[in-house]
């Protein structure tokens, strides 16, 4: 065991981006499974909820990109990120909503985690001295933009549920 | 950050071993950190009321301790599995002790969400292999580092 908060290392970033893009993958994949169910199951459809779901589902999308892009300027091996949508796909395929509460709280916690990720991720960057392959710049500024976009997430999906109190 | 969960975890593993309070010698071997970096973060430990520390004999946790250290135990656990199970990551242990101070406890959560984590986790943690037993790969107990 060893001590450390800091990212030292190619692979380590590389790593740590790769689970963004799992945290990422599963987000993408609960909106649209509860989006789709809500399609399936009821016939009144509500907007909101809706355009927030598949709002999540293609904003997620695009931070995958983007983690993909500052994956591609390090010097490590890529995983077959297929066989991980394909995993998390199949983890989902069972899986339904209860009602709109539950998707709501769900869809609170994804972005939440997610921006708890960027946050620590950011923090563990700033700490260290190290070098990576891709701009230092660039990726911090790359995981500012996605903090930002999770927290106004955040944001989002707590007025809704305040607003349906 | 997660460094106090590192020493509660090394701590946990050790009383668990001897069953005995952790010497500090032990979680400062264990952690490849100094003895006087063990002792001041015991004793901020001691300040939070996760661990008691007793002259002579060492640090046990307390009830606080024990249920702070077996999730951060079970968060180690599940970065392993992620490492083996999701990405196919050969030297995970080392891998995910470079990890560990970095993933929060929430974002464990989320990835054990994929990982098909066993039921008697965290107490499938295997100390001398520094891994969660569970895993289904081979493997040999590592040499201390020099």
């Amino acid at each position: 065991m060893s001590l450390g908060q800091q990212v030292g290392s190619d692979r380590q970033l590389a790593r740590l981006l790769q689970i963004g893009i799992v945290l990422e993958e599963v987000v993408e994949a609960r909106a649209s499974r509860h989006y789709q169910s809500l399609a399936e199951e009821d016939r009144t459809l509500d907007a909101e909820i809706e355009a927030l779901l598949e709002g999540a589902a293609t904003e997620s999308a695009d931070h995958r990109k983007r983690l993909e892009a500052l994956i591609e300027g390090l010097t490590v091996d890529s995983v077959p990120f297929d066989e991980i949508e394909t995993l998390v796909e199949a983890r989902y395929g069972q899986t339904k909503p209860e009602d709109f509460d539950g998707v709501l709280y769900d869809q609170l916690c994804n972005e939440e985690t997610a921006y708890k990720f960027y946050d620590d991720l950011i923090e563990a960057i700033e700490a260290s001295d190290a070098e990576f392959s891709v701009d230092r710049q660039r990726l911090l500024e790359v995981l500012r933009g996605l903090r930002e976009e999770e927290r106004d997430g955040v944001e989002e999906v707590t007025q809704i549920m305040e607003e349906r109190e | 950050m997660n460094t106090a969960n590192q020493y509660l975890k090394a701590i946990y593993l050790i009383q668990q071993q001897d069953n005995n309070p952790a010497a500090t010698g032990r979680v400062a071997d264990m952690l490849d950190v100094s003895p006087a970096s063990a002792n001041e973060m015991i004793g901020k430990l001691e300040d939070r009321g996760l661990a008691e520390h007793e002259k002579y004999k060492g640090v046990s946790l307390t009830d606080d301790g024990i249920v702070r250290a077996r999730d951060a135990l079970q968060t180690y656990c599940i970065i392993e599995r992620f490492l083996v199970n999701v990405l196919g990551v050969e030297n995970f242990r080392e891998e995910a002790r470079e990890l560990e101070s970095v993933i929060d406890g929430t974002v464990a959560e989320r990835l054990d969400t994929i990982i098909d984590r066993k039921p008697e986790c965290p107490d499938c943690f295997d100390p001398e292999l520094d891994a969660c037993s569970c895993l289904d790969v081979e493997l040999e107990a590592e040499q201390p580092a020099d």
